[in-house]
């Protein structure tokens, strides 16, 4: 299929990006790597009359440690995510949830920026920002401000983001010494996960002392499995089978043709559980 | 003179593992593929398709659409309803098959989403595309017909209202009557073991790499059609006689095509509706349909609802077959759609020496995409029932699943061997291949695993499935397909023609698209000649160039195209005699023709190659009398029989139960194919057949909603599998030769796919049995799985 016409712009700067997204209002779209939006402009699922381009922003490509914190700027491709050093140090569970994304392809046009803007359920780094606290840096035309994870993902495909705002940075705390784990059952290798778990454990001589616990695809927005972490604090690792079976609290997972809504909760439980005994084990 | 020769008798060229010359321009795709062929004024077709699957059209309205930047032409169905000829249905397989007009465009009634509706013509395909969106179409919705047997019931919304039924036809083999065996009706009433099972294939899509893609250049006084097609000649054929375009006046050229299994082995709407925009408007017209085009009207495979019955002693002996078939013809007849159970009717048998069998199959049709040939066509459906009852058999009777076979099959000391179905089976060797695959899979070694886990109640199980198939393919003997109804024969041709400096041009009629016929043909051709392979060229594709042949499909290229090389071969080397015999002043009987060269019996320093005799009779100098100045040779093949490879695959699958995912942990296939003309072509014709089986097991499924529409409708839905869903394929083989074709080779283009599909469910199965489940419909996604299970151990409790 081909995309209905647009206008093409590729700023420089941040804040040419935010000026042009500005002027034209509803009617833009902002590019990142663009695996998940011209499958949407080719479909003529959406017909923006403008795109702007990100790609000629390499300041917002690249990951540093600013302190205890890990920065990860929003055009950074998932496969330089997975493969990071810095990430793989600090926040092995970004890394990991990124190297299952798609295919290689994929993990090298898609962007970190771009997934969490995206807001599908079924991606995985929401997922994964959400079971870090990460914190989410949006420019505006009024500057920056700081919106936490768990605040962002609003519905399907439905952020915080405001038309005229880009997502230009995303911070991870890290936790030094958390034991994590990202596990994902999907159809094929580069389809989108059925359900995953991303699981993030601090251990402290066998027993647990906090657990965080996301799930993907298991209602619209990545799902904090806030039962489960209940369940987990201050108990002994053996406790993970009970406290997984509390996963399913809090979703409402979708049937479509990859699964019903009760494989996906069973799912979940066997997932949290394997996940939570990974994190908990390494 | 002596050249040195690569096909000499010391290294044959058959038989040797070369790269193929086909490779370096398809896999770089700098190569001339339809969608790349561009012709000066060409034009742009977009195609508006119906969003309903059943609608009668009131209105179509595309003046709009004309008001379009950089159109030129906008037309319906009803705008073209007396020029725009019918699609053909090449296969009426009984008498009084209900045929229903097929209409390129549609003219008053839709009855699959997807069906075409409207073009726009434009001069690029962008504008095309954008103007689509002007044209105004009132749809009347109509009932939808989905389900096979809700199709039949009384009462049923009807898809083609003025047949007054959905049954297109009832076809039916009964040994009994055709004095092929036993009445089943006998061996129903002295059965000790009855097992019945349904088994649903489901709808695939073929999915080739390259969508449809077609060019209509009516330019001149003649019609140059290039198409991504299986098929040059019988589009060439049909579209004259469909139209009543002179055939003369047609040029077809199929060039480099992406991939077809049995997709491209069709005439399509696309190309009847290219051709007459093309004529409408007197200039080119391209047209290349989209991905999601393709999946929702291009057509698909399978659908069917199979109900087999088995009945046997309690010795593991089957005593008789009963098979009752439901095929989804879906909204319309492609070329052969009503023939594709129809091939697996003979296949129900497969290996067995059953002594009864009845087949009974009804078409349906429904308002969903017509179903075609996709590959394998009929028999994967067939291996697949048997080979998964057989292992039903076993487990009731609480033997390995090899022994029942065993106790059934035809041994090799009884070819040739005809069957319960009428088929004569030249050769085989079942034990032989059997007994190798088992030694490379280390089939007791995984048994005792598997065992241990069963008893560990480890959640992961193992299953070891197994598949001893056989098949029907090199399509085919003309008088045979005569007496099925098939409007064509099974004939291939081939031409040889050498040039001065020792070259050969090779023409064959079939039409390969990514077969490697090239290379093979080059081989064949280097043994049979005693040239170089490298200086053989291997011409297809282009009605021009290769004026008859009947294409590629039904793993037939070799066992009959290949068939008809050789003998073109052969004429070309006894006119060489001659010539030979008249440069060594000899007589042509004192001739051997051996290491690639004519040589005096008995001095055979004295010798002249076919390069030499091909540069004799360029200059004409000194021929014989009466021998005309040509070394080039034409013969066509009518194979007697068809061709029966054969093999043993055996599947190993990691089930987990708690996440119901199967894992392939080890896949051996021995196949026997015949002769192997190139063990490298062969090895990869399995590995993507396996690949394809594999995916109807576990992965791919065309689904449509209730209102009719697919909603496995792009790639991200519909999963077909990629070599990191795949297991490693170890493949080897045996060699028993054909005995009805004096190269001995056997079709290998399907059989991967029709063995593979039974082994991997028989392994998922074979996991599971201790927990009771008996079943899992494909594909086995891990929730079917996780759901069968579930099933199972309930009923157990229920039972305890
Ligand atoms: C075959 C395939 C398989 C895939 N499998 C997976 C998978 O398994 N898991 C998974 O998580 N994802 C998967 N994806 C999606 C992939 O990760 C995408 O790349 C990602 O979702 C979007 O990133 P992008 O850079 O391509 O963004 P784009 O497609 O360019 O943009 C996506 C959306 O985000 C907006 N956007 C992008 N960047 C910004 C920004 N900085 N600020 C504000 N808005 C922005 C765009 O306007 C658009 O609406 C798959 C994609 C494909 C094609």
């Amino acid at each position: 299929m081909i995309p209905a016409a647009f206008d093409y712009l590729r700023p420089t700067t941040v804040e040419d990006a935010v000026a042009a997204l500005a002027e034209a209002g509803e009617e833009a779209k902002v590019l990142a790597g663009g695996h998940s939006l011209l499958p949407v402009l080719r479909l003529r699922l959406a017909a923006p009359t403008l795109l702007v381009d990100l790609g000629g922003l390499p300041q917002l490509r690249g990951v540093r440690t600013d302190g205890d914190t890990l920065v990860l700027g929003a055009m950074t491709t998932h496969a330089e995510v997975a493969g990071a050093p810095v990430v793989v140090d600090a926040a092995p569970l970004l890394a990991q949830a990124a190297a299952t994304i798609g295919d290689r392809q994929v993990r090298h046009r898609g962007t970190l920026g771009g997934s969490l803007a995206h807001a599908d359920p079924a991606g995985d780094l929401p997922t994964a920002a959400v079971a870090l606290d990460a914190e989410l840096v949006l420019a505006g035309p009024a500057g920056r401000r700081t919106v936490p994870a768990r605040e962002f993902f609003v519905d399907y495909f439905t952020t915080t983001l405001r038309p005229d705002e880009l997502l230009v940075e995303v911070r991870v705390p890290a936790l030094p010494g958390w034991g994590s784990h990202y596990l994902k059952v999907n159809r094929t290798a580069q389809a989108w996960a059925t359900v995953a778990v991303a699981a993030v454990v601090e251990r402290e001589n066998g027993t647990i002392t906090q657990a965080r616990v996301a799930l993907t695809n298991m209602g619209p927005t990545p799902v904090r499995a806030v039962a489960v972490e209940r369940a987990l604090a201050g108990v002994p690792v053996d406790a993970i089978e009970a406290a997984a079976a509390h996963a399913v609290e809090g979703t409402s997972p979708a049937s479509d043709t990859t699964a019903s809504a009760d494989y996906r909760r069973h799912l979940a439980q066997v997932l949290a559980r394997r996940a939570l005994t990974a994190a908990a084990g390494s | 003179m002596t050249a040195t020769l690569a096909g000499t008798a010391a290294e044959p060229e058959v038989g040797r593992a070369r790269l193929r010359k086909e490779d370096a321009r398809l896999v770089t795709g700098r190569t001339r593929w339809t969608e790349n062929i561009t012709v000066p004024g060409m034009l742009h077709l977009a195609i508006l398709r119906s969003p309903h699957a059943h609608a009668r059209i009131s209105r179509v309205d595309t003046s709009a659409a004309l008001r379009e930047p950089n159109v030129i032409a906008a037309f319906s169905g009803a705008d073209v309803a007396e020029t725009q000829g019918t699609m053909a249905c090449a296969w009426p397989v009984t008498e009084d098959i209900v045929l229903p007009i097929y209409r390129p465009l549609a003219v008053d009634e839709v009855r699959h989403v997807g069906e075409p509706v409207a073009v726009v013509v434009a001069r690029d395909r962008a504008s095309a595309t954008d103007a689509l969106e002007a044209i105004e179409v009132d749809y009347e919705p109509l009932p939808v017909v989905l389900g096979l047997e809700s199709a039949l019931a009384d009462g049923a919304p009807l898809v083609h209202a003025d047949a007054g039924t959905n049954k297109c036809y009832t076809w039916v083999l009964d040994s009994g009557e055709a004095g092929t065996g036993k009445a089943v009706g006998e061996a129903a009433a002295a059965a000790e073991l009855t097992i019945h099972r349904r088994y649903v294939q489901q709808r695939l899509v073929p999915a080739s790499m390259e969508p449809r893609s077609v060019l209509v250049d009516p330019t001149g006084d003649e019609w140059t059609i290039y198409s991504a097609t299986q098929i040059p000649h019988i589009l060439r054929f049909l579209l004259a006689a469909t139209t009543g375009t002179p055939e003369h006046k047609i040029r077809v050229i199929a060039p480099d095509v992406g991939g077809g299994f049995g997709g491209k082995l069709a005439v399509t709407p696309e190309e009847w509706i290219a051709f007459a925009a093309a004529n409408r408007v007197g200039k080119p017209v391209k047209y290349t349909e989209s991905r999601s085009e393709s999946m929702v009207s291009a057509h698909h495979g399978r659908d069917m609802i199979q109900d087999i019955t088995l009945y046997a002693r309690r010795d593991g002996t089957v005593t008789g077959l009963s098979v009752k078939l439901l095929a989804n013809m879906g909204a319309y007849l492609g070329i052969v759609t009503p023939g594709v159970p129809i091939l697996g009717a003979f296949m129900y048998n497969a290996i067995y020496k059953f002594p009864a069998y009845r087949f009974e199959c009804t078409g349906v049709f429904t308002t969903t995409t017509k179903t075609d040939a996709y590959r394998g066509a009929g028999r994967p459906e067939a291996t697949y029932a048997i080979e998964r009852i057989m292992d039903e058999l076993a487990a009731e009777l609480d033997l390995d699943p090899l022994e029942v076979r065993r106790r059934n099959w035809i041994r090799h000391d009884e070819f040739p061997f005809t069957t319960v179905a009428g088929l004569e089976y030249d050769s085989g060797n079942y034990e032989a291949a059997t007994e190798k695959a088992m030694q490379l899979f280390g089939y007791d070694t995984l048994r005792a695993e598997q065992a241990k886990r069963r008893v560990a109640g480890d959640p992961v199980q193992l299953g070891i499935g197994v598949s001893t198939y056989t098949e029907m393919c090199g399509l085919a003997p003309s008088r045979i397909l005569g007496a099925l109804r098939y409007g064509a024969g099974g004939w291939e041709s081939a031409s040889v023609r050498l040039l001065p400096t020792g070259k050969v041009e090779v023409v064959t009629g079939t039409s390969p698209h990514g077969q490697g016929h090239v290379t093979s043909w080059s081989q064949i051709v280097a043994d049979q000649l005693g040239v170089a392979f490298d200086d053989v060229e291997v011409l297809h594709g282009d009605t021009r160039t290769s004026h008859k042949g009947l294409d590629t499909y039904g793993s037939r290229s070799l066992a009959v195209g290949g068939i008809a090389l050789v003998l073109a071969c052969q004429k070309v080397r006894e006119k060489a005699r001659t010539i030979a015999a008249h440069l060594l002043e000899c007589a042509p009987d004192d001739l051997e023709f051996a290491d690639g060269a004519f040589r005096v019996r008995g001095t055979p320093t004295s010798a002249k190659t076919i390069g030499e005799c091909a540069l004799a009779v360029f200059a004409a100098h000194d021929l014989p009398d009466g021998v005309e100045p040509q070394l080039d040779a034409e013969a066509t093949f009518d194979p007697q029989t068809f061709s029966f490879p054969h093999g043993t695959h055996l599947c190993a699958v990691d089930v987990d139960t708690e996440t119901g995912a199967a894992t392939i942990r080890k896949y051996v296939c021995v196949d026997d194919v015949g002769t192997v003309v190139n063990p490298l072509i062969v090895e990869g014709q399995v590995h993507g057949g396996v690949a394809q089986g594999i995916a109807q097991a576990l992965y791919e499924e065309a689904v449509f909603d209730e209102d009719g529409n697919l909603v496995t409708g792009s790639l991200a839905d519909y999963t077909v599998p990629s070599s990191a869903d795949l297991p490693e394929i170890v493949s080897d083989r045996t060699e028993t030769p054909a005995t009805s074709n004096p190269l001995g080779v056997k079709g290998v283009g399907e059989a991967g796919t029709i063995a593979s599909t039974p082994a991997v469910v028989n392994a998922i199965v074979d996991a599971l049995r201790p927990s009771g489940v008996t079943d899992v419909p494909m594909p086995c996604t891990p929730e079917r799985v996780w759901r069968a299970l579930q099933t199972a151990r309930s009923g157990q409790e229920v039972a305890a």
